[in-house]
């Protein structure tokens, strides 16, 4: 719908401008653009319903095959990413709020102003440039390597700088959401009481503080998650990691419509995906909701 | 007042880097730089502090303060620009969706719901993948993707205010529409909309630079950060410098613009104070 509404024509974008208006007509009507907007979008819901994104103009086969395969890397990026967010940001979270203005704490708030002003594809270079090229520990591209990889270990080490880079700006909003709602939580009766019958500080924190702390956590989990998929694109760009970020930017450039669309839909799809798990989360963890 | 500002020396600093920066940029046809487009092959990749090129060359031998500068004008001016623009239409489509109940209301909230369920950069490269890649049309994306924040919020408050005795009060004395919205409800919305737009700024610079970064922004020769960083990154091992030096301006804008952000956060909005 977006690149329909678009003021752009995607037929003049396609050919460029010397194309002419007879070619223009033809390739129009060949994409089906000449009929009314309800029309071309109910034909799309149709073929898309029985699995047909259409043909890339530019690779000339199927659409999506190769996005649902660029797909998996991208979901292996991004999930990775999540881990290491996730876990990261709850952690130093926990640690900030149980040690409030101690210097963790002091450090994980100017972290977060500086995850919030880093440019992601400029940490990926730096650290490209730090640990593939000067210290050579880990590969600077790709996902596997040209010759005699192929394992789980050349995946990881591969896997190692796209993803951290990825999870920097998420593990420090993670982790200043789970510092605000922990010292909430920890300033409730139940944790004075928990506190006052001897339970070790360990367990009052894990039990009685996390858990209750959960929903917000999962909540903004939920929204990483999404901004994740859409900034994979850029480290993705940095890293030549072989996901459907990269491809959509190559199709953008090569104006290749029903191949940008097709990488639009999985990832939207796997957006919409990721809000309802979030929202099944919720009542596992709190079983007072209930959906009806 | 001087004491209110050393409450927050960290945003009073951010403050003066942006004014040097943003003055910097604002003057750059006076100073005495170099074309930032000259191309001087015999010059290429020369390293920081090389007479002449006080910041180096690039893979073009262009000289880099000078891109640097000239790169401020469009960066700064795309993220003010496109977070202004999405400001404008926020506000209007938050005061008509609530204010006015009905269709108006319905539909624009939910062309708000849709773009919101949609990630924020991959929408954008979609909208410029419809337009064609190019600043302006870069900037557009943005800030189409970037409005319903605004409108969330002002709608929010336009729900809660007009229901509110001095609203009821004012209609009854035969105020008309605009009165009510210019005197009684955008007071009750500036704070919040301005607090929103000072962080938004950085968001949208970085957004910006993302899209040139990807080929989709700004194109060659312009000088603009995130594209400097884009061509640079072929020569990141002879020459970091080329692609560090556009990073760290982002950064330091960014950095900066969010300082000043969170101050004016906590002065006008003491209620989210994140402390």
């Amino acid at each position: 719908m977006v690149l329909h509404l678009s003021p752009g024509d995607p037929a003049e974008i396609m050919l460029g401008s010397a194309a002419t208006s007879e070619d223009l007509a033809r390739l129009r009507a060949d994409l089906g653009l000449t009929q009314p907007l309800p029309v071309q979008y109910v034909r799309w819901m149709g073929r898309v319903a029985r699995g047909d994104l259409g043909r890339s103009l530019w690779m000339r086969r199927a659409v999506l095959p190769d996005v649902l395969e660029r797909f998996r890397a991208t979901l292996l990026l991004t999930g990775t990413a999540l881990v290491i967010s996730t876990t990261g940001g709850v952690l130093l979270g926990v640690l900030a709020a149980s040690r409030p203005h101690s210097w963790l704490d002091r450090l994980s708030a100017v972290a977060s102003l500086f995850g919030a002003s880093m440019p992601v594809f400029w940490l990926g270079i730096v650290l490209m440039v730090i640990f593939s090229l000067q210290l050579g520990w880990l590969p600077a591209s790709g996902m596997w390597a040209p010759y005699g990889g192929g394992d789980a270990r050349d995946l990881l080490a591969h896997l190692a700088l796209p993803a951290v880079t990825l999870a920097a700006a998420s593990v420090t909003i993670i982790a200043r959401l789970t510092r605000s709602t922990m010292l909430e939580v920890l300033g409730q009766d139940y944790i004075r009481t928990a506190r006052a019958k001897g339970l070790v500080e360990r367990l009052v924190i894990a039990r009685h503080g996390l858990r209750n702390a959960l929903i917000p956590i999962v909540t903004v989990v939920g929204v990483q998650a999404g901004y994740l998929l859409g900034g994979a694109v850029l480290t993705e760009a940095v890293f030549a990691w072989p996901g459907v970020g990269t491809l959509m930017v190559q199709g953008i450039l090569a104006r290749d419509f029903p191949l940008v669309q097709g990488c639009v839909l999985v990832i939207a799809v796997s957006f919409v995906l990721v809000n309802l798990a979030v929202d099944l989360l919720y009542a596992w963890i709190d079983p007072r909701i209930r959906y009806e | 007042m001087s004491r209110r500002l050393r409450r927050y020396p960290l945003a009073v600093a951010g403050a003066l880097v942006l004014i040097a920066i943003v003055g910097t940029a604002a003057l750059a046809p006076h100073l005495p730089l170099t074309d930032p487009d000259a191309v001087d092959t015999r010059s290429r990749l020369r390293p920081p502090l090389t007479p002449g090129h006080l910041l180096g060359t690039d893979e073009f031998g262009r000289d880099l303060v000078s891109r640097l500068v000239w790169g401020a004008r469009v960066s700064l001016l795309a993220g003010i620009a496109t977070a202004a623009a999405a400001m404008l239409l926020g506000v209007v489509l938050g005061v008509v969706g609530g204010y006015y109940t009905g269709v108006v209301e319905t539909v624009i909230m939910r062309a708000t719901d849709v773009l919101m369920a949609f990630p924020y950069i991959l929408l954008a490269i979609a909208i410029v993948a419809g337009l064609g890649p190019g600043l302006r049309n870069a900037m557009l994306a943005i800030a189409v993707v970037g409005f319903p924040l605004y409108t969330r919020l002002v709608r929010g408050v336009v729900l809660s205010v007009k229901q509110l005795e001095f609203v009821e009060a004012a209609r009854a004395l035969g105020s008309s529409d605009a009165t009510i919205l210019r005197r009684h409800v955008l007071p009750q919305f500036v704070s919040p909309v301005l607090v929103t737009f000072s962080l938004d700024i950085g968001a949208k610079i970085l957004a910006t630079a993302g899209l040139s970064f990807l080929g989709l922004g700004t194109q060659p020769p312009t000088a603009d950060w995130g594209s400097m960083l884009a061509t640079g990154r072929q020569f990141v091992v002879l020459s970091p410098h080329v692609v560090l030096l556009p990073g760290v301006a982002i950064f330091v804008v960014v950095f900066s613009v969010n300082l000043v952000g969170d101050a004016l956060r906590d002065v006008l909005d003491p209620r989210t104070y994140a402390g």
